[in-house]
């Protein structure tokens, strides 16, 4: 067959398709978001047999998906590392209940932060739920583990869980695709009641799960993609996990590597093979990108393994993605080469504002409207939005989590910061907003809650936002009072009557939402082209 | 064969149309190919890069080690110098000369341009004016591809081939628009490397 071009992102799509997929359930996320746009875009998202619209967030996508699978069809669900966060409650309890119909959750990790506010590593979620996990080398790789993800998943009937990096998600080489699938048919598991975690059969079902412990370890001992490379130098062992494989070989062009080496890509962790490393080798190098995950375990409390080497004792940096650089370095190679240092003129650019974005004109009319208060005031979220933190604005003083601005201005208000601002973006706003609006009704606090609507979700690259159109009836289903709730354009040539609304609602003593409302102008600009 | 190339641009720039003409080539071609790009918060007008590896052998690592990149295409002067770590000793620096100004401390040109002659193997193009003259600024990436082109071991021929894979599917006028960018980027970059 011949190879197509594709991102891992899109194998991953493309494996799941071919692996008989019936559904898909995201919220954007970068550097998941390709995932989800693939099988938007290929025929069997376009005609309906995958069904593929972005959900509200990642805790009802991975519900849904679980609905999916005990309905007996096969789910995907996907999200960045942060998301997991969200749908933790769904995905730790699903390997309680268990699956019925496969269900696979790729994660991806954004070690270096490219695109987040934390490196989380997802490996401990994965561990934490004591289920099978997967982190692939290569775009291939990623093709084959989610394709056969979902057969392993019904064959222990619990979610398995594929972990990637941006490095790898973003990046693009030609794939084998295998033969497609059909997709199940509905049918409702044999044994429904697991579904039901009441305390005594949520303790049958831990059991049961402590007990697939066991043939997990085998399987992942057995599996083709954890791959363990003898070599009589005995000096190192090395430990690769998923794309730092790739890292290492590139450090040995001729593809020699004068150690024994145990490329790991398929959890739980096997003994029996990382003894093949450790029992043989004098020290042992753990390459990693992430957290230190497979070195903590393997050094424990005690940290009687003096002779492991990793992030854990400066042979590699504690943060950040690795490169073949530092995988290099961390091995003794490649020590004397002389590069070409950055001249001093290059100046840094950070990203900014599209031109003529509506946020420009947001937090212009809102600084004026705040001038005469004390600063500190404003509470932002995740988004665009967050970019009024660099100058010229210099606008938010927080960004936190997806939702965190309405909440911790509650808080600060309460804390006697009166009035205190939120600004949220629309997407965000139906993505975790919505809830802590629905505290600040009902305690009443006087804080302003700019929503900025720019109907998509732009930082991802402008996707479907939920509740285009619906935002003023949502805030008043929720209870904030109607004429509180204010809808103004923002436009240069509106700023006088954007400051006069501002001013007007801080000095309310309740909860009110201003609602700025422009067209992104990518997704307005993309409309043009088309 | 083995080509490393990092793209370089600001986010907007479009440096992603290089990525993909290169790898319809590539693919036509038959050639091992890796490309890790930037999506995400930096493409909001920040400095992107990405690193494009072609090889007739198979490729282990998405990112090119330092010291090592064949050719450094850049869209924008700036942008050229701040992957110099990356490029190999014998490497090209090939880059557009028009800055894209949207930071209030750019620096002043004339040092931008001081710092592209230290190198000694530059192309340093008006790929915009080129562009107009081909029919389209919009095709000034297309040139800057072109005047890369003598330095990335593919022929001419699968260049032109990942041009009409890429335009194709818009209009025969666009194929014939970029083919002709490409061909002046390409001559200027010829007569440079006699």
């Amino acid at each position: 067959m011949d190879k197509i071009l594709l991102l891992a992102d899109e194998a991953i799509a493309q494996a799941a398709i071919d692996a008989g997929l019936s559904g898909v359930y995201a919220y954007p996320g970068t550097p998941s978001t390709e995932i989800t746009e693939y099988i938007q875009a290929s025929e069997e998202g376009k005609s309906g047999k995958i069904r593929s619209q972005w959900a509200a967030n990642e805790k009802t996508a991975y519900e849904a998906a679980l609905g999916m699978s005990y309905a007996g069809k096969r789910a995907l669900v996907c999200m960045k590392h942060v998301g997991l966060n969200v749908a933790a409650d769904g995905f730790i309890n699903s390997a309680i209940t268990g699956t019925n119909g496969g269900l696979v959750i790729v994660v991806a990790d954004d070690p270096s932060m490219h695109s987040s506010q934390n490196e989380q590593d997802s490996r401990f979620y994965g561990k934490f739920a004591m289920i099978p996990m997967f982190e692939p080398a290569d775009q291939q790789e990623a093709y084959d583990i989610v394709y056969q993800a979902f057969d392993l998943s019904e064959y222990f009937k619990l979610p398995v869980m594929v972990r990637i990096v941006t490095r790898l998600a973003h990046s693009r080489a030609g794939i084998v695709r295998r033969a497609a699938k059909a997709q199940k048919n509905t049918q409702i598991p044999d044994d429904s009641k697991r579904f039901v975690l009441l305390p005594a059969i949520a303790r049958q079902r831990y059991k049961s799960l402590l007990g697939q412990q066991k043939e997990m370890m085998e399987i992942a001992y057995n599996s083709p993609f954890n791959k363990f490379t003898n070599h009589s130098n005995k000096s190192i062992g090395i430990i690769a996990c998923g794309i730092t494989y790739n890292y290492l070989l590139e450090n040995f062009p001729d593809g020699n590597i004068p150690y024994p080496v145990l490329k790991l890509s398929h959890y739980p962790i096997s003994q029996q093979l990382i003894s093949q490393v450790y029992d043989e080798c004098e020290t042992v190098l753990v390459l990693e990108d992430g957290y230190p995950f497979v070195e903590e375990q393997l050094r424990g409390i005690m940290g009687v393994g003096t002779r492991i080497h990793g992030r854990m004792n400066g042979i590699l940096p504690r943060d950040g993605e690795l490169t073949p650089d530092i995988v290099g370095a961390a091995l003794g190679l490649k020590q004397n080469i002389k590069v070409t240092e950055i001249p001093e003129v290059v100046t840094n650019r950070p990203p900014s504002f599209c031109k003529g974005c509506a946020h420009i004109d947001i937090y212009t009319a809102l600084n004026e409207a705040l001038k005469d208060y004390t600063p500190g005031r404003v509470f932002a979220d995740i988004g665009c939005y967050t970019l009024g933190a660099l100058p010229p604005f210099n606008a938010i003083n927080s960004c936190v989590d997806m939702g965190a601005s309405i909440t911790m201005a509650k808080g600060a208000y309460e804390a006697g910061l009166q009035p205190a601002v939120a600004v949220i973006g629309d997407s965000t706003f139906t993505h975790s907003g919505m809830t802590g609006l629905l505290d600040a009704v009902n305690d009443n606090v006087g804080i302003t809650v700019i929503i900025a609507d720019n109907a998509t979700t732009g930082m991802t690259g402008g996707q479907k936002s939920s509740a285009t159109g619906r935002i003023e009836q949502i805030c008043e289903g929720l209870g904030v009072e109607k004429e509180h709730i204010v809808v103004f354009n923002p436009l240069k040539k509106n700023h006088e009557e954007a400051v006069a609304l501002l001013k007007k609602e801080l000095e309310y003593k309740g909860v009110s939402v201003i609602i700025g409302r422009r067209e992104c102008i990518q997704t307005l600009s993309r409309k043009h082209r088309n | 064969m083995k080509t490393d190339i990092i793209l370089a641009g600001v986010g907007g720039q479009g440096i992603l149309t290089i990525a993909a003409s290169i790898g319809y080539a590539a693919l036509h071609d038959n050639l091992n190919l890796k490309q890790s790009e930037v999506h995400g918060m930096s493409q909001r007008g920040g400095a992107v890069q990405s690193h494009m590896r072609l090889s007739s052998n198979p490729i282990a690592s998405d990112l090119i080690p330092l010291g090592s990149a064949d050719v450094i295409l850049s869209v924008e002067p700036m942008e050229s110098l701040r992957y110099l770590p990356y490029l190999s000793k014998n490497g090209w620096i090939i880059t557009n000369s028009l800055p894209f100004i949207n930071i209030p401390n750019y620096p002043e040109y004339q040092k931008i341009l001081d710092e592209i002659n230290k190198i000694p193997n530059h192309v340093l193009i008006d790929a915009d004016k080129i562009a107009e003259e081909a029919g389209s600024v919009k095709s000034s990436n297309i040139v800057m591809l072109g005047a890369a082109s003598p330095y990335i071991e593919m022929s001419y021929e699968s260049f032109i081939e990942g041009i009409k894979k890429l335009f194709g599917r818009k209009s025969e006028e666009m194929v014939n628009l970029n083919i002709k960018a490409f061909d002046l980027g390409r001559k200027i970059s010829m007569e440079k490397k006699k």
